[in-house]
């Protein structure tokens, strides 16, 4: 639902919001990709945020695929339904087929609402007058806070947020709307680095007692 | 946004999704994976936290503190208390529109 007003506010139609939702499914980088927009960032620059975003998913395959049918066509429809959510259920089932029965359950009520939802929103936004009044433009960031939360549980990942917040101030003012998005993305590096170090100071402290 | 850019992310969001289904399989692949996993595993943290900047201090290649701020606060406030979603979301708009109507 709130994806729906929020992809008004930036301009799409009741149609494109529904079939984005449909289609694409990875809620994520809808939200990205269309903040891209809101913020005045070109179409390839809100691609290129939601790719970045996308990319997680491949690495869910191989958690689910004890989950996933044989065949190939059965394989190619369930990878449309591999994001975070479908992940989480089915990986925490022990069994098999409990992790298939998780699976499909979570990701075909997850796409109908997400769906219905998205559409329920812009139908929504579509009658309520000016947005900024309505303070519609703090509900970007907001929401980005909702979804970051989760993403924040270890100090690596804090300390890739504060570059990456770093790096997107830095950048606002010296390049064109939607771009600071992919430079704040090369905070991983820096990030990924803090990781190692941390996990190799605390191997040879372990060593050490 | 155009059709096109809806369609390029179907193709690229489906794309990455089946490369992990189908192509995860091998081992070159799953090395190749493990590699990068500890990058892609902090891309939501750095990009979020970038579009939380970019969406609440962005205005058009400058930076700008305005009730949008306001509202960030609320959001954080929020979350940190374990509101739902839709909380978190109404209670940004809320304070933005009260701080926005109050200084303007």
């Amino acid at each position: 639902m709130t994806f729906g007003l929020l992809a008004d506010a930036a301009g799409l139609s009741i149609v494109k919001i529904g079939v984005m939702s449909a289609l694409v499914f990875t809620g994520a980088s809808q939200f990205a990709a269309v903040g891209t927009v809101v913020g005045g960032g070109s179409g390839p620059a809100a691609f290129g945020s939601a790719m970045l975003l996308a990319a997680r998913n491949t690495l869910y395959g191989p958690v689910v695929g004890r989950a996933l049918p044989e065949s190939i066509g059965g394989r190619l429809i369930a990878s449309h339904f591999v994001i975070d959510e479908t992940t989480a259920m089915s990986s925490v089932q022990s069994g098999d087929e409990d992790a298939t029965d998780a699976f499909w359950f979570t990701g075909i009520w997850l796409w109908t609402f997400w769906v219905a939802g998205s559409m329920a929103g812009a139908a929504i936004g579509s009658v309520v007058a000016d947005p900024r009044t309505l303070g519609l433009d703090a509900a970007f960031p907001a929401s980005f806070v909702a979804l970051i939360a989760p993403h924040l549980r270890t100090s690596p990942a804090r300390f890739t947020a504060l570059c990456g917040a770093g790096l997107a101030v830095i950048a606002i003012p010296l390049t064109p709307a939607g771009v600071p998005l992919l430079v704040a993305a090369l905070a991983v590096v820096p990030g990924a680095e803090f990781a190692r170090r941390r996990s190799f100071d605390r191997d040879s402290g372990r060593r050490e007692s | 946004m155009s059709w096109l850019v809806i369609s390029a992310m179907f193709i690229g969001a489906y794309g990455f999704k089946a490369l992990g289904v189908f192509g995860l399989a091998g081992d070159a692949s799953t090395g190749l994976a493990r590699r990068l996993a500890p990058l892609t595993a902090l891309i939501p943290a750095a990009l979020f936290a970038a579009l939380i900047v970019v969406q609440t201090v962005g205005a058009d290649r400058a930076l700008s503190i305005d009730a949008r701020l306001a509202g960030l606060v609320a959001a954080v406030v929020a979350v940190s208390r374990r509101a739902p979603f839709v909380v978190v979301v109404g209670a940004a708009m809320a304070v933005t529109a009260v701080v926005r109507a109050l200084a303007g």
